[in-house]
Parts: C-alpha cells; sequence; structure tokens
C-alpha cells in the first residue's frame, strides 16, 4: 500500500501510542477508499492522505486532549531572537555532538503537535512547503512561521536536555 | 536586506525553498556575515538528525494485512458495486500492496498493470497532460513527430465526454499516445500504440477499473477508467468511428 510506512509513522507520533496509531491509520485508508471520488485531479496524492489521516487525529479522543494543551502561537509573530536562535550561548555544534538519537526523539516527541507535524513532514517525508500547506491546510506563510518556530524549540529543548544530562 | 532579514530566509534557504534570485541573495550575504554562516551547517546538521530520529516507527506485518483485509472489495459485490469509484482506490491500494508498483509479472497482467498504473499516476499528477485542449485538432498535430504513427479522434461535441488532453508515454518500451477524457467526474485514459504480436488484455474488470482493448487500423488502443462501463463502451464506438 502506498505511503503505508509513511502514515504508520506519523500516526505514531502524533498519537504516541501504538494501538491508537493503528487505529488512525485504518481509519485513514477507509475514508481514503469512501472518498476517493472526491479526490481531485491536480491534487497532491500524498498531501491528501496526510489531511485525511490529520483530520482524524485531530478529531479523535488523543487529538482532541492534544489540542487542549495547544501550544499559543502568533502565527505571523517575526522568527529570530525570539525563535531563541542561541549564537551567543553554548554552542550548539558541541550540544549536538553529546546529543543521542534518543534524545532527539524524546525532544521531538514533547513539542506541541502543531510544531511536531510540521517538523516531521517536512524533515521526515521532505515534503515541499506547498505540500505541507496542502496537508496541513494551512497557508505558506504559517508552513513557514510554524517550521521555524518548530526548529526554534526543538533546539531550545535540545539544549536543556544535554545541559541536564 | 538586514541581516535579520535575512537570518528569517534562512530555513527557506535550507529547505531548498527560495527562487534561484534569493537563492544568490543569501548566498551572497553568507559570504560576508560569519553568524548567519555558522548557522548553515548548524541547521542542515540538525535537519539531518530530525530525518534519522524521526524515522522511529515501522507498522507491523500482522497490521498491514488487517488494513489490506479491511479495504479489499466484497468478494460476492454485485456487479454495479465494482464500478463504485470509491473502490477504485482499493484496486490502485491493493495493486500495490500485492504486486508492488514495479514486479514483473506474466505478459498481459503487467501490461494491465502498467496501464492502470499509468492512468492513477495521470490521475495524482499536479500536470496531467502535456498538451492542454479540449480540440482534437490541436491535440492530434502535436503528437506529430513525438510518435511513430497517427490517429483519429472523434468529434465529442453534445457526447458528455471532453477531450482534457494528451502526453506521451511508453508502454512496454514502446512510444504511445495517452489521451485523457473526462465525462462528469471521471477522467479516462486512452492509449494508443502501434499494434503488436502480443500485448493486448482484453476486456477486463479485475482491478475495478474498466479497461477496454481493442485492434484497429494496425493500431492497439487501450481505455482505462473508473467510470461505469457504459461510459467506457460509448467513449470506445466514438474512438472506433473516427478511425
Amino acid at each position: 500500500m502506498p505511503l503505508f510506512d509513511s502514515l504508520f509513522n506519523f500516526a505514531r507520533w502524533l498519537t504516541r501510542n501504538k494501538e491508537e496509531a493503528e487505529d488512525l491509520v485504518q481509519e485513514t485508508y477507509v475514508k481514503a477508499l469512501k472518498g476517493f471520488g472526491s479526490f481531485q485531479t491536480g491534487t497532491n496524492f500524498r498531501a491528501w492522505m496526510f489531511r485525511i489521516l490529520r483530520n482524524t487525529f485531530l478529531t479523535s479522543r488523543a487529538g482532541l486532549a492534544a489540542q487542549k494543551t495547544v501550544y499559543l502561537e502568533e502565527e505571523e509573530g517575526l522568527p529570530g531572537d525570539a525563535q531563541g536562535m542561541s549564537t551567543t550561548e553554548t554552542p550548539e555544534t558541541i550540544l549536538l555532538e553529546r546529543m543521542d538519537e534518543q534524545t532527539m526523539q524524546t525532544a521531538i516527541g514533547e513539542l506541541p503537535t502543531t510544531l511536531k507535524e510540521v517538523l516531521l513532514l517536512c524533515e521526515v517525508e521532505e515534503m515541499s512547503y506547498q505540500e505541507m500547506s496542502e496537508a496541513l491546510a494551512i497557508p505558506m506563510g504559517t508552513v513557514m512561521s510554524r517550521l521555524s518556530r518548530a526548529r526554534a524549540a526543538l533546539r531550545k529543548a535540545l539544549s536543556a536536555k544535554v545541559r541536564e544530562a | 536586506m538586514r541581516c535579520d532579514e535575512y537570518r528569517d530566509r534562512l530555513d527557506a534557504y535550507i529547505d531548498a525553498e527560495l527562487s534561484p534570485q534569493e537563492m544568490s541573495a543569501v548566498e551572497a550575504h553568507l559570504k560576508t556575515c560569519e553568524l548567519c554562516a555558522a548557522e548553515v551547517p548548524l541547521q542542515s546538521r540538525l535537519k539531518r538528525e530530525v530525518r534519522l530520529a524521526g524515522k522511529a516507527y515501522a507498522p507491523s506485518l500482522e497490521f498491514r494485512r488487517r488494513v489490506e483485509a479491511a479495504i479489499a472489495p466484497p468478494k460476492k459485490a454485485s456487479r454495479f458495486r465494482l464500478w463504485v469509484p470509491s473502490l477504485a482506490m482499493a484496486a490502485v491500494l491493493l495493486i500495490a500492496a500485492l504486486f508492488g508498483w514495479n514486479q514483473v509479472r506474466p505478459r498481459s497482467d503487467a501490461t494491465l498493470a502498467e496501464l492502470v498504473d499509468m492512468h492513477v499516476a495521470t490521475l495524482a499528477s499536479a500536470s496531467p497532460v502535456d498538451v492542454v485542449s479540449t480540440d482534437r485538432h490541436t491535440v492530434k498535430p502535436w503528437f506529430q513527430g513525438k510518435i511513430p504513427f497517427t490517429f483519429n479522434l472523434p468529434e465529442l461535441k453534445d457526447t458528455g465526454f471532453t477531450l482534457v488532453g494528451g502526453r506521451v508515454s511508453y508502454i512496454q518500451q514502446q512510444p504511445a499516445a495517452q489521451l485523457l477524457f473526462q465525462v462528469r467526474q471521471h477522467k479516462i485514459s486512452v492509449f494508443i500504440q502501434q499494434e503488436r504480436a502480443s500485448g493486448s488484455v482484453g476486456d477486463t474488470a479485475q482491478s475495478a477499473f474498466t479497461v477496454r482493448s481493442w485492434k484497429n487500423a494496425g493500431l492497439q488502443y487501450w481505455l482505462v477508467t473508473d467510470a461505469n462501463p457504459q461510459d467506457a463502451e460509448a467513449l470506445q464506438k466514438l474512438l472506433k468511428s473516427a478511425s
């Protein structure tokens, strides 16, 4: 099945639970089947599938719970200093050297859903901004600001974790 | 542009989302700004680490089989239900699941799968055709010099069918004309190729797509669609009448 592994990985990150991820993926395929007639030629199939999965997640119990703890963001806020580019602090290259995969996974897992999803679609699925805009149903400008925010939040979290260790 | 404005563009620069002009402008700035230049390898490294760590979970084989079973078309479905468009998706998923997209299959099955694959790829493509026109007098000449044969197209006025356009495709390494038609919300691909000793797949519904195959005036025609068989037959008649 096309995209099966990718959709499961994404679902697992969103739900943080194997059984819920499986339910989510299965429901996504069933919904895709039912809705294939409405699939518009010229739209991106992968983005369409991820969008179904994400919408299904957002209306699930886990998704609703995740939204309650949603990260309050200023969508059009400027990235930059406020985004935690800590060039004057401990060199992050050194921090990255000390970081292992487990630390990175914990840091990604702890990101708010809105930031985690954009980061995973960009880095793991290697989606373009346009594809992410379609998959997440948000404007391109919001994709860019969220991505910038996600990276900054991740760096901040990683720095804290490595220093704690 | 100020340094912090360039810095705001570093994400898009690293993601290769800037225009060539913007890329050049950022690159020029990086040569003169150590702070920004130091960010690039750091962000690239972070991007790579997230990619590696982010591919963390794989579905189990048991779960994969469960989903395959859940989306399989019912075995005793009525003939009508086989043509319900939603099941076209099941066919796509099942073909991929059972055969993989490019695995070797018996010749006629391989041709059928190849045709369905191309039709589905066309549906999913952002630019499904290379010549966009509803005018048969534009589409047909476009193929001249691109394929080693010519063909005729019927007048479609008042038939319910519209010509969307065409592109050159290859079926079993041989050039073919792919024409895309539309009837209501359904797309129909018609593939035309020079006739060969084998390669006909016959009319079939195995994959939940209607596939029609016929030969005429030394040419091999295939029609692939998720529209109902009556629509397929109607278009087939129109094409035959034009030959």
